[in-house]
């Protein structure tokens, strides 16, 4: 096993999956400073993918703001965040963010955000998968062939994001594919495609970073100090996501696992204590056979 | 390691209180049904290779049968958990050690054949070579069949059981000891003569011991990934556990003068052991369905886990 297959920076995540030769990766950069919760991607994900409906009733409000989607799930591949947030007196002086919906009194700021699956480089439901069903694409992404996954479930909690889930009218797994047959057909996904504001911009990863290094730096000179990359950087605990985001505030509050880290880093630790367990079992039952045999 | 608050509640953050992981589909009974069966089936492959060498005849008969039954009703079990239970056979498509369920579908798959030929050669009385041998190898199938759960758990994102993988395999380690000691004691209720089973009561007060330790260690977890043992439902089921086993293997302790106290130690035993896996889940999915055990697990002030480190 070479380095960094379970854990770290990878620079060629097609190619150690096999790829001999294979196109650049490519991944989202998800900008929410100019996201102004149109939800376009949403419908046109539906749309392109042919998306069921959610379980439940789609009519159902759920009183957080204008999000009526939720979170992502089995049949929502991406989701728009609406976090209504008061904004101290003096606090939030960026010219730049200011021109996104706020209240007359200026005491309430709106944030917007699409998540997506993360294309992890270090993708624990690809790890954790015991029927080859999710797979590395020539692209850097990852995928859930429909026609080999068993339901198993087993992704659904290894995901650090909660991504993946199960349809249980259908038993197998779902998740976004970054519209893997547009992407083979050279097109752009439609999310992508569909967004009014390039808020969801789609590309060869590394331009992406490097985009979104110098919009961050204008936010910073614009004075909005919050804003941060998520996800970026390919020493992070998931070595990087092939989708990325620049947040206004603590990724939490979007619903976002701070600092993730694939479970997989700490498995062959855990493979050692399996083995230290076996041993103790076969060693309590010798124990117990160990005496003279009862006679009485 | 010291306990102390991990995130001060004032800053505890998130959107609109939703989970930020996905609540795990694994269902009740099928997931601890399996985890109990499996544990039994390979204890006492062990215990059958055990009493075969020692010359415990009705011991090894009762164990080799017991393991086989105990192999595929888990398996059933296990299958009837998938969405797509018909794709079964997908399990065996590929050989994945990064997928603690690819290394158990290929554990089971060989222990159930090893574990039924050896059941099979007790029975039959047929090439009792063979059937030795196969036992010899089951017995080696049986212990990595019991152990390897623990890293299903632990291989996940969820807090409650990627951080307490160590307890929880050692849970799993000591419950099979304790399933297949109790399973000796159930026939020892039963059977004519029981002077083949003094190993079953001592397997099983073994197995009461590391089981309730390895229980204890997770209620008393410091942190607040802990939490999920020692609060709530899954708390006080894991609590029950506790005290089914401890007094089972109390009980187990006159089971050699008495078959009733053998039978009802058997109960007891196999009662505590169906809780543990039951609390096991139960806790995961507390732990996965609020934000605030996620978030604690990964903010910076957090000490590091000494569950991380190698074993000694």
């Amino acid at each position: 096993m070479t380095a960094n297959r379970l854990y770290g920076p990878l620079a060629d995540v097609s190619g150690d999956a096999g790829y001999a030769e294979h196109p650049q990766r490519v991944g989202f950069f998800t900008d929410t400073s100019v996201c102004i919760g149109c939800k376009a991607c949403e419908v046109a994900c539906k749309e392109w993918n042919a998306l069921p409906e959610p379980d439940g009733d789609v009519l159902t409000l759920t009183g957080m703001s204008y999000d009526n989607t939720g979170a992502l799930g089995s049949n929502s591949w991406r989701h728009v965040a609406f976090i209504e947030q008061p904004v101290p007196a003096n606090g939030h002086a960026g010219e730049l963010i200011t021109q996104q919906p706020v209240d007359a009194d200026g005491a309430t700021r709106w944030l917007m955000a699409s998540d997506v699956c993360k294309h992890c480089t270090h993708a624990a439901c690809l790890d954790v998968c015991p029927t080859g069903a999710l797979v590395r694409t020539e692209f850097g992404t990852v995928i859930v062939q429909p026609d080999v996954c068993n339901g198993c479930a087993y992704c659904v909690s290894a995901c650090p994001f909660g991504v993946i889930d199960r349809r249980e009218d259908d038993g197998r797994a779902w998740k976004c594919t970054m519209c893997y047959d547009r992407l083979r057909g050279g097109l752009e996904p439609a999310c992508a495609k569909a967004c009014p504001t390039d808020s969801i911009q789609f590309g060869p990863l590394d331009e992406l970073r490097a985009v979104a290094q110098s919009r961050l730096e204008e936010l910073h000179a614009g004075g909005e100090t919050q804003a941060r990359l998520y996800l970026d950087d390919p020493d992070d605990g998931i070595g990087g996501g092939g989708a990325f985001f620049l947040l206004l505030d603590e990724p939490e509050v979007y619903g976002l696992p701070p600092d993730p880290v694939v479970t997989t880093r700490d498995l062959p630790r855990m493979w050692q204590w399996a083995g230290a367990a076996a041993v103790v079992l076969a060693a309590g039952v010798a124990v117990a056979f160990s005496g003279r045999r009862d006679t009485a | 390691m010291s306990e102390q608050p991990q995130v001060p509640p004032a800053e505890f953050q998130s959107y609109y209180g939703k989970p930020i992981l996905k609540v795990s589909r694994w269902r009740e009974p099928h997931l601890p049904a399996y985890l109990f069966l499996g544990e039994l089936s390979g204890a006492l492959a062990v215990v059958g290779a055990a009493a075969d060498a020692t010359g415990r005849r009705s011991l090894a008969r009762v164990a080799r049968v017991t393991a086989a039954l105990g192999a595929y009703a888990g398996g059933a079990f296990l299958t009837a958990e998938l969405g797509r239970p018909e794709r079964f056979l997908n399990m065996l498509r590929v050989a994945k050690p990064t997928s603690p369920m690819s290394m158990g579908s290929w554990i089971l798959a060989s222990h159930s054949g090893l574990a039924s030929a050896a059941a099979a050669s007790e029975v039959t009385g047929l090439l009792p070579g063979l059937g030795a041998l196969a036992g010899a190898g089951s017995a080696v199938t049986g212990p990595l069949l019991a152990a390897y759960p623990g890293v299903l758990f632990g291989n996940t994102a969820v807090p409650a059981w990627h951080e307490a993988h160590r307890e929880i395999t050692m849970l799993f380690a000591g419950g099979a000891m304790t399933a297949a000691g109790a399973a000796g004691l159930a026939a020892s209720a039963v059977s004519p003569d029981r002077r083949d089973f003094d190993a079953a009561w001592k397997l099983a007060m073994i197995g009461a011991a590391v089981e309730s330790a390895a229980g204890y260690g997770l209620e008393t977890r410091p942190g607040k990934s802990g939490e999920p043992y020692r609060t709530g439902n899954s708390g006080r089921v894991l609590a029950a556990a506790r005290y089914l086993t401890l007094s089972g293997g109390v009980a187990a302790l006159a089971a050699r003068r008495s078959r009733t106290a053998a039978a009802v130690s058997a109960a007891l035993l196999t009662g505590g052991g169906i809780c543990a896996k039951v609390a096991v889940l139960r806790a995961g999915k507390a732990s996965a369905a609020d934000p605030a055990y996620v978030v604690a697990s990964q903010r910076p002030a957090e000490e590091p886990d000494p569950a991380m480190a190698a074993p000694a």
